[in-house]
């Protein structure tokens, strides 16, 4: 039967495991029979099991916990010698009698044990025996177990403050040698691991290796936990030593594993203390180690450390943390040539986090360390790698998440220039973060510099970058970025006019750039903002200086300059409407001439862009809708503009449309307010005409399709006369509604009438307003009471 | 046939006993019941003799004393004869090798007439103690084999006692070879003749592992070799021009194809008279 690989191993272990037991048996009965003989004898060859080089790491393992039970008995055995009747110090002779090595290892090792807790011996000399001893193994697995037995031993032995077992002048020091000792040797085995055996199998034995690399780091965990160090002790040999050999053994496994051993393994206050020895120790180490992650987990700590309170945050000032970490950092990038820009980037980013964290009083050194991000991307433009990309937007999202002010971030003169190395998908995206940030919180930006340094950031949505590929672009994200755009512009705002107008500039000189696609939603936004201004200034009219720039007039010529800018797009509607705002705010500014100059505009307009029909409707309706409200234009200005509209509203292409329209125009002669020109007659001859409109329209409907359409029109047209009627327009009267409800009457009744809920509904709920009138009383009671229906 | 048994035995018992608490050193001759010893003296001689195997038996005395106990005449019964060998010389220790023995004995002889003389024999051990040598140099040296492998090794002494410990360290200078393990060996090689008829034998008293693995450059692995356990002789040296016993420390190093290299150094062992 062919065995593979592992199988062969498991029937290695299990004879290991047979051997051990059928030894222990006969090493039992030679306890029971208190025969020191022949304990010898068999614990030496049933700890010759361990001698075999046929099992990996995981399997010896399993071997070594079965002698290791064993050798516990024994030690009893040994430490009772009312049993044995040998001194311990002869038994420490004895048992190196053996002529195995890795046995009389053991076993001494285990005898040891015992002389320490005889205190015959001072434990000291006892321990540094036993380490130099162990020399003699110089196999990486047997060797890595039996110095792991040793520190397994050893461990409640060693010299502390109150330690029990101290002799003279024994020291935390010798405790502190005895550790590091066997550390650096255990470390040492550790690395030659990976010289034995064939190449090809190189990750197997790498596999094997983290296997084992907590037995060493078990070392630096017992140096930590014995009491007697201190930071003296730590900073003076313990971390010199303990480095020497991470940096010596130039083996990347080890290094990073150690090094991370290192910062988890003792106190944070020691890390603080000897920041400078740690870090120093960085550069040195082999270029595969990932030390951007040991950085990264050092300040993690550090930054943890700093957040547990606020007591220890002088020291980390005291001890200069941030210039040395980031120092440490330039020099392992330095050193580290072949280091990836993902790699420099992430060791920024956590060291950003660390000074967010610790410092974020001290916006300089969050700016030092964009700045030094920058001078390590000054060589890649753009970066392509995606990981990097990440980390850079880890970098920049980081001081935006913790001043949650876009503004203190304004203030890094080298966050743009980071962002400028991203990538046009990712720098939007960013903008988008820092858009959003601004928006969550609810950030006002109140001066034109900031808004410039702003709108520097987010380039990225302001205008097309050179070289990016336009078609990519996906119509969804671009609506929600330059929503998000516009809504931005809202946010930058200054009580101070003269500000405000320089930030109007500012954005206006940023949005122009930014092409026909994106006009149309900065262009509005922009516009509103202005007005707002506008309305603001007019409030607070009288004290304004001739020599200030932030007067009305000359907003408005901004305004025009702008709008203009959207005829380039083109997009008529949405100008017109824009200058019809304008004409408003004019007018609401007592600026006649500017309103008047908005409306031609906006009149041009519909005469030479818009050429849709539905457009043309919606557009007529705005007009007449925002001229009605103007009270600014003298009569001439007026009648110009009104007569305009009603000609415009005559010319639309469908018949309802045209009525609708005209019906409208009849409140141009109608302002219901004190002022308000109330021409009554120009009233009831749109209305007239609209009537016109509105047969014409039936009689076309009749002809063309052979049923009467509209009747629609007629209600619609006897609700403006009774408005009219009700607003006291003369030249409206009860007979002309009257008969104008009868009209409407027999039409419903006509044959050819299709019937529309809808409709009947309308004109019940009419002629229900004209009963309600009726009934209520008073003048308008009176009035209507002549209504008949 | 029972009379005939005794008459070829010998008519008396003689013992030859050393000094103890009560006692001299003396021999005693005690005849048979009822019988009468003739004869034409006593003597007792103190022999120190050589023996070599391959020389079929022969003996060399290196040292013959003789001292008459009796004069010629007849026992009846027992009899106690007290005797001193004063200043003997005993230069050599009593040994039991492979090729030779050398021995002391005692030989008590009754000389008697017609009949054959009654000879008895008592061997006893002899051995010497040394004082510690004034000087004790440490065994030092570097040896190695061209760009594969180079070593310094040190024991801590050049002459040992009986009971001592041999402490030393092997420090690798360039380690080109894969070692599997490396052992000390106490070798005891014991020469007798001489000339063309010179026979050596080499045994290997002792194989004590000094280290499993392989090391690296830099490495230096402790020695520590108790010699209590092991059967060890002192060093002879060129006993009577008849043999010599000499001892070596072998320091092998095996490698994983089961190569051995080696180093052999002669070490001098000696008797350390214990206080």
């Amino acid at each position: 039967m062919m065995l593979n690989g592992a199988e062969y191993e498991e029937k290695w272990l299990a004879e290991g495991i047979a051997g051990i037991q059928h030894n222990a048996f006969y090493m039992h009965r030679a306890l029971d029979s208190s025969n020191l003989r022949e304990a010898l004898k068999y614990s030496a060859q049933m700890l010759s099991e361990l001698r075999t080089s046929k099992l990996s790491p995981h399997k010896y393992y399993e071997l070594y916990m079965r002698a290791f039970d064993e050798l516990r008995k024994l030690e009893m055995f040994f430490e009772d010698d009312s049993k044995h009747g040998v001194s311990v110090v002869d038994l420490y002779e004895l048992v190196q009698h053996a002529g195995n090595i890795l046995p009389r290892l053991y076993l001494l090792c285990t005898v040891g044990s015992v002389y320490i807790k005889s205190k015959e011996a001072p434990a000291k000399e006892v321990l540094k025996d036993l380490v130099e001893m162990c020399r003699g193994v110089q196999h990486p697995i047997r060797g890595l177990f039996l110095r792991s037995y040793l520190a397994q031993i050893s461990r409640d032995k060693l010299p502390d403050i109150d330690f029990e077992y101290e002799g003279d002048a024994e020291t935390v020091m010798d405790a502190v040698d005895f550790v590091l000792q066997n550390f650096t040797e255990m470390n040492k085995l550790w690395v030659r691991m990976q010289h034995q055996g064939p190449g090809r199998v190189r990750e197997k034995r790498e596999n094997e290796r983290s296997e084992l690399q907590d037995l060493v780091g078990k070392n630096l965990h017992v140096l930590s936990q014995i009491e007697g160090v201190d930071l003296e002790i730590y900073k003076e040999t313990v971390l010199p030593r303990v480095l020497e050999q991470i940096v010596n053994c130039k083996d990347d496994l080890a290094q990073y594993y150690l090094m991370d051993c290192i910062i988890q393994v003792f106190p944070d206050e020691f890390h603080l203390q000897t920041l400078e020895t740690l870090l120093g120790a960085c550069p040195q180490l082999q270029p595969t180690v990932d030390v951007k992650t040991v950085l990264s987990r050092l300040m993690d700590r550090l930054s943890n450390y700093a957040a547990s309170s606020t007591d220890v945050l002088p020291e980390f000032l005291q001890v200069e943390a941030f210039t040395k970490l980031s120092n440490a950092i330039g020099k392992v990038i330095e050193a580290q040539v072949d280091m990836p820009v993902v790699g420099a980037i992430t060791l920024y980013v956590s060291l950003l986090t660390f000074t967010l964290r610790v410092h974020p009083d001290q916006l300089d050194y969050v700016d030092q360390v964009l700045g030094v991000c920058v001078k390590k991307l000054s060589d890649v433009r753009k970066l392509e790698d995606n990981q990097a990309t990440k980390q850079v937007v880890a970098l920049l999202s980081a001081p935006l998440e913790k001043y949650n002010d876009i503004v203190t971030a304004l203030t890094l003169s080298n966050y743009p220039r980071v962002m400028d190395h991203l990538d046009n998908g990712t720098n939007k995206v960013m903008a988008m973060v820092i858009v959003q940030s601004i928006m969550k919180n609810n950030t006002c930006i109140s001066t034109a510099d900031k808004v410039e340094v702003l709108f520097e950031l987010i380039k990225g949505l302001i205008k097309d970058i050179d070289g990016a590929d336009v078609d990519e672009l996906d119509e969804e994200d671009f609506k929600d970025e330059q929503n998000s755009v516009s809504r931005l512009i809202h946010m930058l705002y200054s009580n101070e006019p003269e500000e405000m107008l320089k930030i109007i500039c500012t954005v206006r000189k940023h949005t122009m750039a930014g092409g026909p696609k994106r006009l149309p939603f900065t262009v509005p936004s922009l516009i509103f903002s202005a007005l707002r201004l506008i309305r603001r200034l007019h409030g607070q009219d009288g004290d304004i200086v001739e020599e200030v720039q932030a007067t009305p007039k000359k907003i408005f010529q901004l305004l025009t300059k702008i709008i203009e800018a959207l005829s380039a797009v083109p997009s008529p509607e949405l100008a017109l409407r824009l200058y019809l705002q304008c004409a408003e705010a004019a007018n609401d500014c007592d600026l006649e001439h500017v309103a008047y100059e908005f409306f031609t505009q906006a009149f041009l307009l519909y005469e030479e862009e818009i050429a849709d029909s539905k457009a043309q409707v919606t557009a007529i309706h705005l007009v007449i809708g925002t001229l009605q409200r103007m009270n600014v234009f003298g009569v001439e200005n007026r009648d110009t503009l009104t007569h305009k509209a009603t000609g415009y509203s005559a010319r639309l292409l469908k018949k309802p449309d045209q009525c609708r329209a005209v019906y409208a125009c009849s409140h141009l002669f109608w302002v219901d307010d004190q002022e308000g020109i109330k021409d009554g007659e120009r009233v009831l001859l749109c209305l007239k005409r609209a009537l016109r409109i509105a047969n014409a329209a039936q009689q076309m409907a009749n002809v063309a399709r052979g049923s009467s359409g509209p009747v629609t029109l007629f209600v619609e047209i006897l609700n403006k006369y009774i408005y009219f009627f009700e607003k006291g327009n003369q030249q409206i009267t009860s007979a002309a509604i009257q008969g104008l409800i009868e009209l409407i009457n027999t039409e419903m009744q006509s044959d050819n009438t299709t019937p529309d809920t809808a409709l009947d509904a309308f004109l019940a709920s009419t002629l229900r307003y004209v009963q309600f009138q009726k009934q209520k009383g008073g003048i308008l009671g009176e009035k209507f009471e002549s209504i008949k229906l | 046939m029972n009379y005939l048994v005794g008459a070829f035995k010998p008519p008396c018992n003689v013992f030859i006993s050393f000094a103890d608490g009560r006692n001299r050193k003396q021999v005693v001759i005690e005849p048979i019941h009822g019988k009468k010893v003739e004869h034409n003296g006593v003597k007792i001689e103190l022999l120190g003799q050589i023996e070599l195997y391959f020389d079929r038996g022969n003996f060399y005395d290196f040292t013959s004393l003789v001292r008459e106990l009796d004069i010629p005449g007849e026992l009846y019964e027992r009899k106690t004869y007290p005797f001193e060998f004063s200043s003997v010389e005993m230069p050599y220790e009593s040994y039991n090798g492979v090729n030779v023995r050398l021995r002391y004995i005692l030989k008590v002889t009754i000389s008697r007439n017609y009949v054959s003389n009654i000879v008895e024999y008592q061997d006893f051990v002899v051995r010497n103690y040394t004082p510690p040598p004034s000087i004790n140099n440490s065994i030092k040296m570097e040896v190695g084999i061209e760009d594969c492998l180079h070593i310094e090794f040190e024991y801590s002494k050049s002459k040992y006692h009986l009971k001592d410990v041999i402490i030393g360290k092997i420090y690798f200078l360039l380690v080109r070879i894969k070692l599997k393990n490396m052992e000390l060996e106490i070798r005891r090689r014991e020469s007798t003749g001489s000339g063309p008829n010179t026979y050596v034998e080499t045994e290997t008293l002792a194989k004590f592992e000094l280290m499993d693995g392989s090391p690296v450059r830099g490495e230096s692995i402790p020695i520590r070799l108790f010699l209590s356990p092991y059967e060890l002789t002192p060093t002879y040296r060129n006993i009577n021009n008849k043999f010599s016993v000499k001892y070596y420390l072998n320091l092998v190093l095996v490698d994983e194809e089961d190569r051995r290299y080696f180093k052999q150094q002669e070490i001098t062992i000696y008797r350390l008279l214990e206080s």
